[in-house]
């Protein structure tokens, strides 16, 4: 049985906790609603450019001098999977879900008999996919330096992809981020964005004819980085979201966890306080007797 | 007689509004666009979109960094990647 001393002690050490758990949630709960702001702020540039994208690609696509991040290189042989990680922890299994999908497609791709590199973007789940592929980390993505990731970000990763994809190191490229459905959902999904996937959405059919200033193939090949961009900066801001989610989430549980065991110790603490008053009164009324 | 003018970036939408003309930095040159254009679309180079709210009024000028210009039905759309106003 611990002594009244050591109780009062965890008592205190577990309200501590308890105080910071539950400052990171509203910090987390704070954050969010930013994150969910801005997300929503950046859907009107990405649905319009999805839709200039749809209209063009359907023209051009087919043809066989479409644009390389279009058409791909002819290869399906080396896969790149970009993985897109926090730098902070607390925020439950937001981390190790986007890393365990990654991994999970490494190996799909492997038993293929394909060969496959990772780019990390963020500092998380570095040390997870060091020790599954301790030699296939071609670059990393350093964002502690900056507090938001923001289009700055996103512009400079896919700039580098599409130097490594021109450079012949890679055919495709698959990207693993959590989408964000709400606060206690976040879904860690993978998608392929080079060669840039043809989207779903089919273009209206106005009927007129669009004059295209230059050419059909000059704009998709300025468009093409440009959608890149757009997706991951998308990728970026969803994650943002989920992962302040998974944190209010998971703060809000420790919090509650710590609240269960302040009561439990508290009662543990009454009733060996109550114990030695009983031990003492019959001590005294013993001795008292005695005489 | 308006045109309907929407200038987007990809951290918000910073424009939506009806106005007179506007006078876009096309690639291959400046060109404006009235109510009632054609559909066009334009890559654009780093310069300043000017937007005349009404005929004759001074325009207020906006200065934007990559993207291009969509001229369709619902008037024009200018998609651009950094903008300064």
């Amino acid at each position: 049985m611990a002594s009244l001393k050591e109780l009062k002690g965890r008592i205190n050490s577990v309200k501590s906790t308890q105080k910071i758990t539950k400052a990171k949630q509203m910090v987390a709960a704070a954050k969010l609603r930013k994150a969910q702001a801005a997300a929503e702020a950046a859907r009107p540039y990405a649905q319009r450019l999805a839709g200039v994208m749809a209209s063009l690609a359907t023209r051009v696509g087919g043809q066989d001098n479409a644009p390389r991040l279009l058409a791909g290189t002819g290869a399906d042989q080396r896969h790149l999977l970009v993985v897109a990680n926090s730098d902070k922890g607390l925020a439950g299994a937001f981390n190790s879900n986007i890393v365990r999908a990654a991994l999970a497609k490494a190996r799909a791709l492997e038993a293929e008999g394909k060969s496959v590199a990772f780019y990390l973007i963020g500092r998380k789940g570095r040390p997870v996919i060091r020790r599954a592929y301790p030699n296939q980390i071609s670059a990393q993505f350093d964002t502690t330096e900056v507090r938001e990731p923001g289009f700055a970000e996103a512009e400079r990763i896919a700039d580098e992809l599409v130097a490594m994809y021109e450079a012949g190191r890679f055919d495709t490229a698959h990207l693993f981020y959590s989408r964000f459905r709400s606060a206690l959902v976040q879904e860690p999904t993978g998608q392929q964005i080079i060669p840039v996937p043809p989207p779903t959405t089919a273009p209206a059919d106005t009927g007129a004819v669009v004059e295209y200033e230059p050419g059909e193939e000059e704009i998709l090949e300025a468009l093409l980085p440009r959608y890149l961009k757009t997706q991951l900066f998308g990728a970026l801001l969803e994650n943002m979201a989920s992962e302040q989610g998974a944190s209010m989430t998971a703060m809000d549980n420790a919090t509650r966890n710590a609240g269960d065991l302040i009561g439990k110790l508290t009662i543990q603490y009454n009733r060996s306080r109550q114990a030695a008053i009983t031990t003492e009164l019959i001590e005294i009324i013993a001795g008292a007797e005695a005489l | 007689m308006a045109l309907h003018f929407e200038l987007v970036t990809p951290a918000r939408l910073v424009r939506s509004e009806e106005v007179h003309m506007v006078v876009v930095p096309g690639t291959e040159g400046e060109f404006g666009v009235l109510e009632g254009h054609a559909p066009f679309m334009s890559t654009i180079r780093d310069g300043n979109v000017q937007v005349y709210r009404t005929a004759g009024a001074a325009p207020e000028t906006i200065a934007v960094r990559g993207g291009f210009a969509e001229v369709g039905a619902g008037g024009l759309t200018l998609l651009a990647e950094h903008v300064e106003d």
